[in-house]
């Protein structure tokens, strides 16, 4: 009933601006202002979220605007020292920034004065694994992905030895971040590819509006609610086997290129079945509002599937309640390309990802117009206290 | 006549202060010194720098007169000035760094910062590094900086008199930053 309540507001709230105006008897001329003013602007800029936790920020927190995944080789000489130097760096600096501190030896310093929503969440990829020498320290479930048939990938957008998720409701503040963190740390680690993102701007939207990507779907409805228990036991891990990441998790960063010329071709009707849901408000087809329980085995008067057992939400459905993961991710418009950074948290690859993601690669309607071409696995450490550095039992031991 | 009284009233709250202070031993220095946000320019060898902010809580005036630390066989307080022909140059600071009481004194690139003129060995980016600073008084405080890759801070060096340290190699500095990147 989405739609129709939300008609109801705009009546409301229409009919009652409609009021005031009348109240006051003001013109045509002030009329006019005030319908394109019709809240005040709110200066957000100084808001933050807190670095230090149970679990890092940046992955439960709701989506601010603006992202950068950042990921980095680490240097030819590296060990457990270099690492451990660069993850306390990291974390120093990080934690400064998100409070709207300067780094130590920022050198522009202004640009940390807004953070934004700031947050830097650390990775830490397979390579990091065998630099220390702590192979069996990255968890079974968490080597490298399968090859899928749909894959295009391209080494610049894929792998790398750590990731830095670097996300805020200001561009300006994620490119100061991103500066910042990778310079003071040059001589341990080099950039190796920095994917930027976007989603609609902080206030454009309610808070938790569910995405849409370049393609205009509605994209991620069937997200555990991050305050949930539900989100705590699909993202947190907790496996004994494993004691340096409890509380943490595991990402999955994919590069969707989106195939936007081809995919113009299509009418809304064949947008809907190749998706499975509606474009306008991402109601499955066989519902009325997006968050609608998809039925797949609903079918029309002449027998055939509502929802095209080919469409991307059936391909997707999981054959297990294990087989669920958290997305949060960001659209990229990058000329020529433009597409989607996947993003799936997760606190078991093996297990809760991967039988979803081969399914899809398998067959799905909607893989004509998109290609991946990046894909990296990340773990990532939980949270820190003030004075502990992110990843720190992993490299000091429990 | 009211100024005379003021000045008197000042002279006896002025004796009053100097016999409370032989009273009770006066606070050191150092004592009134918070050190934040200390850094130091990550380095494989020769000379780097250390900069924070040394905050002088205490009433009194605070001298910094000399530092030391365990990375570097000399230490020098450094200020930056502008030659004659205009260009900025480092060199030793007479008298060291004052601070005066309730006030804040910046050791930052381009500014007055420590700087190690040896290293013993390599400061990797991450590490830390221990300093302790002396005062006039011969009061002492210690801080520890962690190590940032860092290519600022590439002023010319011009030794004060009666030190002989080697000019700061810029292209040396350059060598370092530019092994670095990328």
């Amino acid at each position: 009933m989405a739609g129709p309540a939300h008609h109801r507001l705009s009546r409301r709230r229409l009919l009652g601006g409609g009021a005031a105006l009348g109240a006051v008897g003001l013109g045509a001329a002030g009329l006019g202002a005030s319908l394109r003013d019709t809240s005040p602007l709110t200066t957000t800029g100084g808001d933050t979220v807190p670095f230090f936790g149970e679990h890092q920020a940046g992955i439960a927190t709701s989506p601010q605007s603006h992202c950068a995944f950042v990921t980095f080789d680490l240097a030819p000489h590296a060990g457990r020292s270099t690492l451990a130097g660069l993850l306390r760096s990291w974390t120093q600096d990080a934690s400064r920034l998100a409070a709207g501190t300067p780094a130590l030896g920022d050198t522009e310093p202004e640009l940390a004065a807004l953070p934004a929503r700031l947050t830097v969440t650390i990775g830490l990829g397979a390579g990091t694994f065998t630099a220390i020498g702590a192979e069996r320290q990255l968890p079974t479930w968490a080597g490298p992905l399968p090859r899928f048939s749909v894959d295009r990938l391209e080494p610049a957008w894929s792998g790398g030895d750590l990731l830095l998720q670097v996300c805020a409701d200001d561009a300006v503040t994620v490119a100061h971040a991103v500066r910042t963190l990778s310079k003071s740390v040059r001589s341990l680690a080099s950039v190796h590819s920095v994917q930027r993102g976007f989603r609609r701007s902080r206030g454009s939207e309610p808070v938790g509006t569910t995405m849409r990507n370049l393609m205009g779907q509605v994209d991620g409805t069937v997200n555990a609610d991050s305050a949930g228990p539900e989100f705590a036991e699909q993202v947190w891990c907790s496996d004994p086997a494993y004691p340096w990441l409890v509380g943490g998790t595991s990402l999955v960063v994919r590069r969707i290129r989106m195939e936007l010329d081809t995919w113009d071709e299509l009418g809304r009707t064949a947008r809907e079945l190749t998706v499975g849901r509606r474009i306008h408000d991402g109601s499955p087809l066989t519902g009325t509002t997006e968050t609608d329980t998809p039925d797949f085995a609903a079918t029309d008067r002449f027998g055939i599937s509502v929802i095209p057992p080919s469409a991307h939400i059936a391909r997707a459905q999981p054959a297990h309640p294990q087989e669920r993961f958290f997305r949060r991710g960001y659209n990229y418009d990058d000329p020529p390309d433009a597409g989607l950074i996947f993003t799936a948290y997760q606190a078991n690859i093996a297990t809760q990802f991967t039988p979803v993601q081969q399914r899809l690669a398998d067959f799905d309607a909607l893989n004509a117009w998109t290609t991946p071409i990046g894909s990296a696995v990340f773990l990532l450490p939980p949270g820190c206290r003030p004075g502990e550095y992110l990843g720190q039992p992993l490299l000091e031991g429990l | 006549m009211r100024k005379s009284r003021w000045a008197a009233a000042a002279a006896v709250a002025a004796v009053v202060l100097s016999a409370c202070s032989s009273a009770t031993p006066a606070p050191t220095q150092a004592a009134g010194i918070v050190v934040s946000d200390p850094w130091i320019k990550a380095a494989d060898s020769g000379m780097t720098a250390a900069f924070a902010v040394l905050e002088n809580t205490g009433g009194g005036e605070a001298r910094l007169v000399s530092v030391a630390s365990p990375a570097s066989t000399l230490m020098e307080i450094h200020e930056i000035t502008t030659t004659a022909d205009g260009n900025a140059t480092m060199r030793p600071k007479d008298g060291g760094v004052t601070i005066a009481g309730h006030s804040s004194h910046l050791l930052e690139p381009g500014g007055d910062h420590l700087m190690l003129m040896e290293l013993t060995e390599p400061i990797t980016t991450g590490t830390e590094v221990e300093f302790t600073l002396t005062f006039a008084d011969g009061s002492t405080t210690e801080f520890t900086a962690p190590a940032r890759d860092f290519v600022g801070n590439n002023e010319e060096y011009q030794p004060g008199h009666g030190s002989e340290p080697a000019p700061m190699d810029g292209a040396s500095a350059a060598g370092h930053a530019h092994s670095h990147g990328s």
